[in-house]
């Protein structure tokens, strides 16, 4: 179970996150909702610890941990980002098992049976050796999901997983989800489309806008 | 323009592209590493190494290469530091070019986008692991092409030894042409020249090549 208490973010002096509080229960999903500009990619960015939180209180399992410091610690969070930042000059299964090998210590051969086990998985069992220009969106998308699930995280982040997509893609988008919730994943997604969320969370958390007085 | 004289004088001219080459190799070999580096400090958040790697690089692309040789050779001296010509030489060339090549390799991690750093970090690659493994041959893809145009330069450039006394591949020829009053030998330097730049043209197109996998 991932608790965030009382998270607060500024930039510059204006407050764009002030006292947020969230709960995911393990093997659900949290849908992060709330027009453009709310803070919803900063609050992701805090929970995954690629920005600084100026304040707040991060447990996991009732333990504190802090995002920013997670090279130390067991894998916590898998981030999928909203334009996926595969590496461009790595093939598709080299993606997956670069980080495995090199932070989690596997064996080459292990790591990527483990990634062709992902692959496959996701429906891509024949495209590990190709390279990220030769994918299509969902694809990339897939490989980024394949790349963090290879970590073993305990929590799964995404940013906006439909928008780089074409609306079709949507609805396998959400059964993806679903099946990985399925397979016991906790997950964390940000979206400006609510029937997308409403296909797919257990809870819903609207972020508003701090600053938009008047 | 006889075989004959052509024969004769060829060892000597092969002597002097020895000289050339080795400054060659020795001042790629220095300073493709050391211009990384002085890159990555270039772009780092430490405001005085930043100062000082600027400082570097506006004084070594600020003056000529020949006045650096020559205050290498016939300056450093005087305040206690002493070189061979030839160490003199490679320290200064490869001083000289690090200071290009950093420039070159500082635009290409500019280009490269935040969201690979930000890729391996959720990944938990430590900094050393993504520069060595995701950034760094991103960048030697993008900077090859300008890469390229200076280690053609640096064939050419190397002939400026002449002033420190170093009888490279320009020199040979210089010497049998004042000698035996004739272009002759100018004319096969010329052509010596050309056939080590074909070769560098060469390899560099392979180098491009084999990056060229993916986009
Ligand atoms: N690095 C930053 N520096 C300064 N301001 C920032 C920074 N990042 C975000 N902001 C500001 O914080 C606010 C929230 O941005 P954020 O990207 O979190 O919104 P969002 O809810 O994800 O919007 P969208 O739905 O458009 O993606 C915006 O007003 C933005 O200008
Ligand atoms: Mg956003």
């Amino acid at each position: 179970m991932l608790e965030i208490k009382n998270l607060k973010k500024s930039f510059d002096g204006r407050q764009i996150l002030n006292g947020v509080d969230l709960t995911v229960e393990d093997g659900q999903i949290l849908c992060i909702v709330g027009p453009s500009g709310a803070g919803k990619t900063t609050l992701l960015r805090c929970i995954t610890g690629l920005e600084a939180a100026d304040s707040g209180e991060f447990l996991i399992d009732g333990q504190p941990f802090d995002p920013k410091g997670m090279e130390a610690s067991d894998a916590v969070m898998g981030v999928v980002f909203q334009d996926f930042n595969l590496f461009p000059h790595l093939s598709v299964l080299e993606n997956i098992t670069l980080a495995p090998q090199l932070v989690l210590k596997e064996a080459k051969a292990a790591a990527e049976q483990r990634g062709l086990d992902l692959l496959d998985q996701l429906g891509l069992e024949d495209k590990g050796g190709l390279y990220p220009y030769q994918l299509s969106g969902g694809q990339k998308q897939r490989v980024a999901i394949a790349r963090a699930l290879a970590m073993k995280p305990k929590i799964l982040c995404y940013d906006e997983p439909t928008s780089a997509l074409d609306p079709q893609l949507r609805d396998e988008v959400a059964t993806l989800l679903l099946k990985l919730k399925a397979q016991g994943m906790t997950q964390l997604v940000v979206t400006h489309d609510m029937d997308f969320a409403e296909k797919i969370a257990d809870k819903l958390l609207k972020v508003t806008a701090l600053d938009q007085k008047g | 323009m006889s075989i004959n004289y052509i024969s004769e004088i060829l060892p000597s001219l092969l002597n002097g592209t020895k000289l050339t080459l080795s400054l060659f190799f020795w001042t790629l070999i220095g300073s493709l590493p050391l211009g990384i580096l002085v890159s990555i400090g270039l772009t780092s958040k430490f405001k005085p190494l930043q100062w000082i790697l600027n400082f570097y690089v506006w004084l070594m692309r600020g003056t000529p290469l020949l006045l650096q040789l020559i205050f290498v050779f016939y300056g450093l001296p005087i305040i206690g530091v002493v070189f061979q010509r030839y160490e003199a030489a490679l320290f200064a060339f490869i001083l000289n070019y690090a200071a290009y090549f950093a420039e070159i390799f500082r635009g290409g991690f500019q280009s490269i986008n935040y969201g690979q750093y930000e890729g391996a970090r959720v990944l938990r690659l430590s900094y050393f692991q993504t520069l060595r493994k995701i950034i760094i041959p991103q960048v030697v893809k993008i900077v090859i092409p300008s890469i390229g145009n200076e280690v053609i330069n640096l064939v050419k450039d190397s002939s400026l030894v002449y002033v420190i006394g170093l009888g490279d591949l320009l020199r040979a020829g210089n010497v049998a042409t004042s000698r035996d009053v004739t272009l002759v030998p100018l004319l096969m330097v010329g052509v010596i020249y050309l056939i080590l730049v074909g070769i560098c043209t060469y390899l560099l197109k392979k180098v491009e090549q084999r990056y060229a996998y993916y986009k």
